[in-house]
């Protein structure tokens, strides 16, 4: 395992020079290592021997740990530790105090103090006590960090979802201007054609809030998971049914070989998913005239579901962005296909709740080949 | 007259083709570089419109390029949503832009009906 080196701003707040300087010393060759973050923290410390290079300090920079003496000749140790508290909630103040009385103890927890050292402590002790706050400290630095980082991809995936659904109103919006303004000059066949890209940006529209459903529902959770016992085989003969028309109109073969009924206990909407999306797909970016083949097989106590078909394929690259939310393939053989760029990415998301793994094989116009493996049986159990 | 418009928004496209034929142009298009080359290689156009990021960020200005290598005279417009997709700006007014910029005019997307048929006015007069 690899450790980053990460430095930790320490503060000696204390009248007394001497244990300043002792302490820094101290710090200055301890390392303290922090396996559930894994970074090796190093520590810089500073010094305040009086309240006012106290404030001037602690207005210029944040501390990960303050030592704070308790008494204090011109301020009282509880005051500072109020201020600290006050002005940043993840500084972890140590107190060091000479009488440790049990009412003090009471009064700095209080106030938020996160431990305590009695006057004298040698130089284990210090270190044990810095050892447990810098592992605190950086924990919640790593939660905080993680925190914003899922805020940011939130709204990544916010302001991508609104220009996706802008899209579509933009380009029927401009379509419903052309046939007010310009009614008269129109020809008939460029009407229609208006109103058919209308329509299709319509339905493409509808499909993105479809999908976006699906995948809210599988995100938050919060759907009720209903298992019951189901026969892949008859959920992928009932989603080829549902797709044969639009297979018909491009004369694209779909076909179902099931060699097993393919026993699975899991919720039956999220599996009708997984096929709608595989199918959906083959025949989208398939050829006119083309094949979708559609396998259930069983090897052991694994079962596969594999969709081939005589698509367009994609490169490599093409590939590895593939399951990523609307990460959508842009080149000339797919300029004209809509999508919403989330069936795959929601596809991937419910065959990783079910343990399941998904392969992908591709040959750029030639076609791709899906197989998806669940292990037999029980994928799901209330 | 006759113009080379392109952009790979398709339903863009056939929008801006048909407001320009129904105020009297002749319009020919492309959705990709490819498709812009060759017409540029092989057609007569008296002007051109290029949406700025074709298949790179680039594209209309290579294709611009293109253009005023072929003949100077022709005048180029680009159209880009680049200003309000990522605030980034730049014009071709300087002479220093210019230089780099090889288009007449740069216009930001959306753009109204009656403003691309105004440039195109000015540019063709």
């Amino acid at each position: 395992m690899t450790y980053s080196l990460e430095k930790c701003k320490v503060l000696i707040v204390d009248d007394e020079p001497q244990m300043c300087r002792g302490i820094r010393k101290i710090l200055d060759n301890f390392r303290v290592v922090v396996e559930d973050t894994a970074s090796e923290v190093f520590f810089e410390a500073d010094c305040a021997v009086a309240k006012d290079e106290f404030f001037e300090l602690i207005e210029r920079q944040d501390y990960g740990i303050i030592l704070l003496d308790y008494k204090m000749p011109d301020v009282s140790g509880l005051e500072l530790l109020e201020h600290i508290v006050s002005r940043n909630k993840n500084t972890l103040v140590i107190m060091i105090t000479a009488y440790a009385t049990f009412e003090t103890a009471v009064q700095s927890t209080k106030l938020g103090a996160y431990d305590f050292l009695a006057k004298p402590f040698n130089p284990d002790e210090l270190r044990n006590s810095l050892k447990k706050a810098v592992t605190r400290f950086m924990l919640s630095r790593k939660a905080q960090e993680f925190e914003e980082e899922k805020k940011k991809i939130r709204f990544q995936f916010i302001s991508v979802l609104s220009h996706e659904l802008k899209a579509p109103l933009n380009a029927i919006e401009g379509y419903l201007d052309i046939m007010q303004n310009r009614f008269d000059s129109i020809s008939r066949d460029d009407f229609n054609l208006m109103l058919n890209r209308s329509k299709i940006r319509l339905d493409g529209m509808r499909k993105l809030i479809f999908d976006l459903l699906d995948l809210t529902r599988i995100e938050s959770g919060e759907k009720k998971r209903n298992p019951e016992l189901l026969d892949l085989s008859k959920i992928a003969a009932s989603s080829i049914e549902m797709f044969s028309e639009d297979a018909r109109k491009r004369n694209i073969k779909l076909s179902l070989n099931a060699e097993v009924p393919g026993e699975i206990i899991a919720d039956r909407a999220e599996i009708e998913i997984i096929f709608n999306n595989l199918i959906s797909n083959a025949i989208k970016y398939n050829k006119d005239n083309g094949f979708v083949r559609l396998k259930i097989a069983q090897h052991r106590d694994k079962i596969r579901i594999i969709a081939a078909d005589s698509g367009i394929g994609m490169s490599f690259e093409e590939k590895a962005r593939l399951f990523k939310e609307f990460s959508r393939i842009k080149n000339e053989k797919t300029a004209h296909i809509l999508g919403s760029g989330l069936g795959l990415f929601t596809l991937n998301k419910i065959v990783k709740f079910y343990d399941g793994d998904i392969k992908v094989k591709s040959l750029p116009g030639k076609g791709t080949v899906f197989a998806i493996t669940f292990a037999e049986g029980v994928l799901y159990d209330n | 007259m006759k113009i080379l418009m392109v952009d790979d928004d398709f339903d863009y496209l056939i929008q801006q083709k048909l407001i320009l034929e129904t105020e009297g142009y002749e319009v020919i298009t492309a959705e990709n570089e490819k498709q812009a080359r060759e017409l540029i290689n092989s057609e007569k156009f008296d002007l051109a419109i290029f949406d700025l990021m074709i298949d790179d960020l680039d594209s209309g200005f290579l294709l611009s390029y293109e253009v005023k290598k072929k003949d100077p005279a022709i005048p180029v417009i680009i159209v880009t949503a680049v200003k309000s997709q990522t605030g980034f700006s730049f014009e071709s007014v300087t002479e220093n832009e210019k230089k780099w910029i090889k288009a007449d005019l740069i216009l930001s997307k959306p753009v109204r009906p009656d403003q691309i048929l105004k440039e195109i006015q000015k540019l063709t007069v």
